[in-house]
């Protein structure tokens, strides 16, 4: 997205801070999406198609209702579908229907692997988002991010992702995929307006015997802004491998993080060796006794 | 005084070649090109590097591309600089020595060939930072190949690449930095030549060889 009226707090590849005066003092907004209220009907997907203007392309149907069959540089959302037998339940099929998208991670891999200087931004209410006129194509955010969320552009070679509908959320709306749910699965406020509400869900699902009903809200990442009611919050990987404790890999950590300062020092420090064993030292210089010694052993070896 | 070059014992004496200078220029180049393109995507204060390679998305496109031509050209010139470089039991001696070295109290060292022990640390440093270089590069290689790779895969490639470029570019700076110290070694990769004094002092045991190579000794039989 472009730049607009919201306030960035963190910027990729930026060592110092953003500017910070004006704060969320509202709080930071949060979509719930409640897996068990949602139907499956895909009418989030063509939201988010029709207010992006996003158009995938017609791919082929291999027999199960997940279309697309993966997020795309098109496809910033995708219900991704999961038929699980509750052994708990005599083996009763349930199906596990999850909207899938960026969660807005309140410490976000993608930002901390992000080596172009404003690429990647989050917003004082929480969105994450991308600037594709600073992406160079690297790819380095999908390393860095724990849910496998952005996608490379085959036409432009930039990064795309759900936005959270930043444009929309900046004039006062709820994000399309919010205004298209039929269900209520999907519901719009502040985060912590969505924890309470999340808790009466929890309460509900609990009384109807879902006794492992939770929020799924992983602090290894610091929180999200995207937060699930999930009737399993025990077993968050049975919805189509949402990741049980993600957050940002050691890996990313390590590459993102003590690597950098340690090599630059260590560059420098080699180059500062050298020039203070010059100024110490000095150099290693042929005097004219070794041209004479050199030119003694030629002449032996001549008349030899 | 006449003019040493006139004087048979005091002709010059051919260290490279000019294809091996050519190899080691070309590779000398495309590193610097390398390095600071690597360095504008590894740390956001070198970021403005990219404007060498003409901007950020130009970088991330060359990059790869000049890694490639680097690993190449390295490939030639250590193929022809291998048998050269084989440690011996003198150059083990030559390391242990190390503050002899760096204090240049080179005539109680052992004899030298082509190459000492610190240059054939070098180059062996040289060819495994490449060698991870390339295979953690291609893993990284957004553009054509990292789809074939698992995400756990790439970062740990983005490990590796970042700490063997580091070592990489560490170890070129010691390299330039002997090219300044040891004189008469710049002349050897620009011209091609070093004196025989520069020889005799500094590589005994090769500029005895490249002698009786000019000059052999009489058979005895």
């Amino acid at each position: 997205m472009a730049l607009q009226s919201l306030d960035i707090v963190r910027r990729s590849a930026t060592t110092t801070a953003s500017p910070s005066v004006r704060q969320a003092q509202t709080g930071t907004v949060a979509k719930l999406i409640d897996t068990t209220k949602c139907i499956g009907c895909k009418a989030c997907q063509v939201a988010c198609m029709e207010w992006n203007d996003l158009r995938d392309e017609i791919g082929t149907n291999i027999g199960a209702y997940q279309n697309p069959h993966d997020l795309t540089d098109q496809s910033w959302t995708l219900m991704r579908f999961a038929e699980y037998e509750n052994p708990d339940k005599g083996n009763d099929l349930e199906w596990l229907i999850r909207k899938d998208g960026c969660m807005h991670c309140a410490d976000p891999g993608c930002l901390k692997a992000c080596p172009a200087p404003g690429a990647i931004v989050q917003y004082s209410n929480g969105i994450v988002d991308f600037h594709q006129e600073n992406c160079i194509g690297c790819g380095y955010c999908i390393a860095g991010c724990p849910f496998d969320i952005p996608r490379i552009s085959k036409r432009d070679h930039k990064a795309y992702k759900c936005t959270l509908c930043s444009d929309r959320v900046a004039v006062g709306l709820e994000p399309a995929c919010i205004k298209s749910c039929p269900t209520g699965a999907l519901v719009w406020g502040t985060k912590e307006d969505m924890q309470h509400h999340a808790a009466e869900r929890v309460e509900d699902l609990k009384s109807r015997g879902f006794d492992n009903a939770g929020l799924y809200d992983p602090p290894g990442v610091g929180g999200t802004h995207v937060m699930y009611v999930l009737h399993h919050a025990d077993q968050p990987q049975l919805y189509n491998d949402l990741p049980a404790d993600p957050h940002i890999s050691p890996a990313v950590g390590l590459w993102k993080g003590a690597t950098k300062p340690l090599a630059l020092t260590g560059i420098v420090l080699t180059a500062l060796a050298g020039f203070f064993h010059y100024i110490r030292i000095g150099r290693n210089e042929t005097h004219e006794s070794d041209e004479q010694a050199a030119a003694r052993e030629t002449e032996r070896a001549r008349h030899e | 005084m006449s003019d040493p070059t006139n004087d048979p014992s005091r002709r010059t004496i051919q260290r490279y070649t000019p294809n091996e200078r050519t190899n080691h220029w070309i590779v000398a180049i495309v590193f610097v090109l390398t390095a600071i393109s690597g360095l504008a995507l590894f740390h956001p204060a070198l970021y403005w590097f990219s404007v060498f390679l003409g901007g950020g998305t130009w970088t991330r496109i060359l990059h790869p591309f000049l890694g490639l031509i680097m690993t190449i050209a390295f490939v030639v010139l250590a193929a022809a600089m291998w048998k050269f470089n084989k440690m011996e039991a003198r150059d083990w001696q030559w390391l242990r020595q190390g503050r002899d070295v760096i204090n240049n109290r080179e005539e109680r060292l052992p004899e030298v060939g082509r190459f000492n022990a610190g240059q054939k640390l070098v180059f062996f440093v040289f060819i495994a930072c490449i060698l991870a270089l390339l295979l953690s590069g291609v893993v990284i290689w957004r553009e054509y190949f990292s789809l074939y790779f698992s995400i756990g895969l790439i970062r740990a490639a983005a490990v590796v690449h970042g700490v063997s470029a580091f070592i990489l570019i560490c170890a070129v700076v010691l390299h330039i930095y002997a090219g300044i110290w040891v004189k008469g070694s710049l002349g050897a990769m620009t011209r091609g030549t070093v004196t025989p004094g520069w020889a005799w002092k500094h590589h005994r045991a090769w500029f005895r060889e490249k002698l009786h190579a000019t000059h052999p000794r009489p058979r005895s039989d």
